[in-house]
């Protein structure tokens, strides 16, 4: 674990936001599950559950010029970044008024208002993407970062290694935000990584890599804050591997044969969220009924969310020849 | 008359580089090797560009091709529009899926939010015996692909226009740049422009039997021109130019005037894109048609090395005036 030295500890006004950050994620997972039990969403869903403070803590420090690129298990990413909700349900829905019109779905949602540009569904590809939007910033002139969001399965595909050279040898304002949960897919972290941190991957394309607690926001906002920083003032990419884990599997209804019921256990008696309000009500940066209304204010925004998602219409068919390319295509 | 200069289709690629970098700021060029400090490319299609516009619009890259079609797609996604040269086509398959499942697909999977005016700039063609993993023709792995523009031009002057159309063009194109082609200097007008995308143009105009075809075969079917003629056929050839949108209009017009069709592509036969234009013509002329319409292209075999293969697996001008010739039945 790195040590972070140099940055400011997160103020009170920040921490509240964070927290709000995570409870939207966590509001909107819990009825997204809600929603897929009575049979009212039918997708494939990756719950996030469990990895709330590392795009939570990013994004309090990010502007929505700043853009992300994430994965099939994003929705987390993209709610922290402020997505509105009512266009997210509508999209998971497959209905007309969502971020894509209902053609993209969960596992590819964009929303480029909120800086949500990319959503893959291929694992290791929002790299190569997110710098080229690095680049883009840095033609521009500006101050605007990537973030590229990835799971520890993605640091053993082609794209990981050839992102992070390019990235390195341009100087690229790409921030690499490996959220560690200890299983690709299936597949536990050692029987598929060659290296006991992804971090150390860093070292091997000269610039700055770091292992982190992805579930405690004052370490997560350190890392977060020195990345940002560098990237800001274009001295480059940063990689940072964020320790987390998933509590509900890869995909929703897996039986997680693969982990052992202890771990499971474990890792959620350490759940980020509950941890972090006790902590925030005994520092005395929020009261119980400041952080209780805000839960009950989420809850509300969601379920209108859900409302407004599923009384949206289905798309028309025509959409099918609709933005293939720029002109519609003949039928 | 139009003024017109001589130059070989790499001359022509690298003038329209030149025009559509002055003309808009937000065109970057970027590819391996592709900055004069490694040469300009290959065949020196981007020589002078890294001098003229600078090394932050003109980079060379590490090989790294997923890299670089990422670059380019979020740099797209940005606003702006690179040329991205992926050195040989070949190559491709290395970054297969940001062209095949980001490029193509992310205008139509964000409801039309996104758009990647990406331009892919490739080279390949057998006849240089460098064998099977340098000279595959593989458009009909693009045409499949709903969403990406694929561009095969056969002349100078088409390169030059069809060039400035891909960079243009609000969606990603790939242009393929066919050794077949390379040093057949070409007439270019000096105000060359865009020639649009999906418009085959007629080269020959004749009444007995229509050639479709593009890039490297539209060389050699104009080669067998003058031997069909001597043997009293009278061929219309029409060089697709854009494989995918293809122009159906303009080769079903010219089938339904000469009542048969072949067509003449560098690619692998099996499940090639004359499949495609045959079934077309089948589907749209049944009963117009005075022949069955055929098919040639490569044998179902990887490009080979030796000199006596390589020459055999490309479709020859002989093959070409022996297969009209039965089509016509002459």
């Amino acid at each position: 674990m790195a040590e972070q030295s140099n940055s400011p500890a997160p103020s009170t006004e920040t921490l509240v936001d964070i927290y709000r950050r995570m409870i939207r994620i966590e509001r909107n997972d819990d009825t997204i599950r809600k929603a897929m039990r009575l049979g009212k969403l039918i997708m494939p869903y990756y719950s996030a559950r469990g990895q709330e403070v590392i795009p939570s803590t990013i994004s309090s420090l990010l502007t929505n010029e700043d853009t992300i690129c994430t994965i099939y298990r994003g929705i987390h990413d993209m709610v922290a970044k402020d997505m509105p909700l009512r266009p997210l349900w509508a999209e998971i829905a497959g209905r007309v008024d969502g971020t894509c019109k209902g053609k993209g779905g969960p596992m590819h949602l964009t929303h480029p208002e909120t800086g949500v540009m990319v959503t893959t569904g291929i694992v290791g590809s929002s790299m190569p993407i997110a710098n080229g939007l690095g680049w883009a910033a840095q033609l521009d002139g500006s101050k605007r970062v990537s973030i590229a969001y990835f799971g520890d399965g993605a640091s053993n595909i082609g794209a990981f290694h050839e992102s992070l050279n390019l990235a390195s040898l341009w100087k690229l304002p790409v921030i690499f935000v490996c959220q560690n949960n200890g299983f690709a897919e299936h597949t536990r972290y050692e029987n598929g990584t060659s290296v006991d941190f992804i971090s150390k991957r860093a070292i091997g394309y000269g610039m700055p890599g770091f292992t982190v607690d992805g579930n405690d926001p004052w370490a997560m906002y350190a890392a977060a804050y020195e990345a940002i920083r560098r990237a800001r003032e274009g001295e480059g990419p940063t990689l940072l591997e964020c320790k987390t884990f998933r509590f509900l599997g890869h995909v929703l209804g897996d039986d997680d044969k693969y982990m052992t019921k202890e771990e499971k256990a474990a890792a959620i008696a350490k759940d980020p969220l509950p941890a972090f309000r006790a902590r925030l009500l005994a520092e005395g940066h929020a009261t119980e009924d400041q952080l209780t209304k805000m839960q009950a204010d989420i809850q509300a925004e969601v379920d209108d969310a859900m409302e407004f998602g599923l009384a949206s219409a289905f798309p028309s068919v025509a959409e099918l020849r609709r933005d293939v390319f720029a002109t519609e295509i003949p039928a | 008359m139009t003024e017109t200069v001589k130059m070989h289709a790499f001359q022509a690629v690298n003038a329209a580089l030149h025009q559509a970098m002055e003309e808009d700021p937000k065109v970057l060029v970027f590819g391996e090797d592709i900055a004069d400090r490694e040469g300009g490319g290959v065949t020196g299609a981007t020589i002078g560009l890294s001098t003229k516009f600078g090394d932050q619009r003109v980079k060379s890259t590490p090989i790294s091709e997923q890299a670089i079609i990422g670059a380019a797609i979020g740099a797209a996604l940005a606003g702006y529009k690179p040329v991205a040269e992926i050195m040989l086509m070949n190559f491709t398959a290395v970054c297969m899926d940001m062209i095949f499942n980001h490029a193509a697909k992310l205008r139509f999977m964000s409801g039309g939010q996104s758009t990647v005016p990406i331009t892919i700039r490739t080279l390949t063609g057998a006849g240089w015996q460098t064998a099977g993993q340098h000279a595959d023709h593989l458009e009909g792995w693009f045409a499949h692909t709903a969403g990406i523009k694929v561009v095969a031009p056969s002349n100078p002057a088409d390169y030059k226009g069809l060039l400035l159309s891909c960079i243009q063009d609000p969606d990603p194109c790939i242009i393929i740049e066919s050794a077949g082609t390379l040093f057949i200097p070409g007439d270019v007008p000096v105000d060359q422009g865009p020639i649009p995308l999906g418009q085959a143009k007629v080269v020959a105009e004749g009444t007995d039997v229509t050639i479709v075809s593009w890039s490297s075969m539209v060389v050699r079917s104009l080669q067998a021109l003058a031997p069909l003629a001597e043997a009293g056929i009278s061929v219309e050839l029409v060089d697709l130019r854009t494989v995918s949108p293809w122009d159906r209009e303009t080769v079903l017009k010219s089938v339904a005037k000469t009542g048969r069709c072949v067509v003449v592509h560098e690619a692998v036969r099996s499940f090639g894109p004359g499949a495609e234009i045959a079934a077309t013509v089948n589907e749209e002329l049944f009963g117009k048609l005075k022949a069955p319409v055929r098919r040639l292209g490569a044998p179902y075999s990887p490009v080979p090395f030796s000199k006596p293969l390589e020459d055999a697996y490309l479709v020859s001008v002989d093959t070409i005036v022996a297969t009209v010739k039965e089509v016509v039945g002459k």
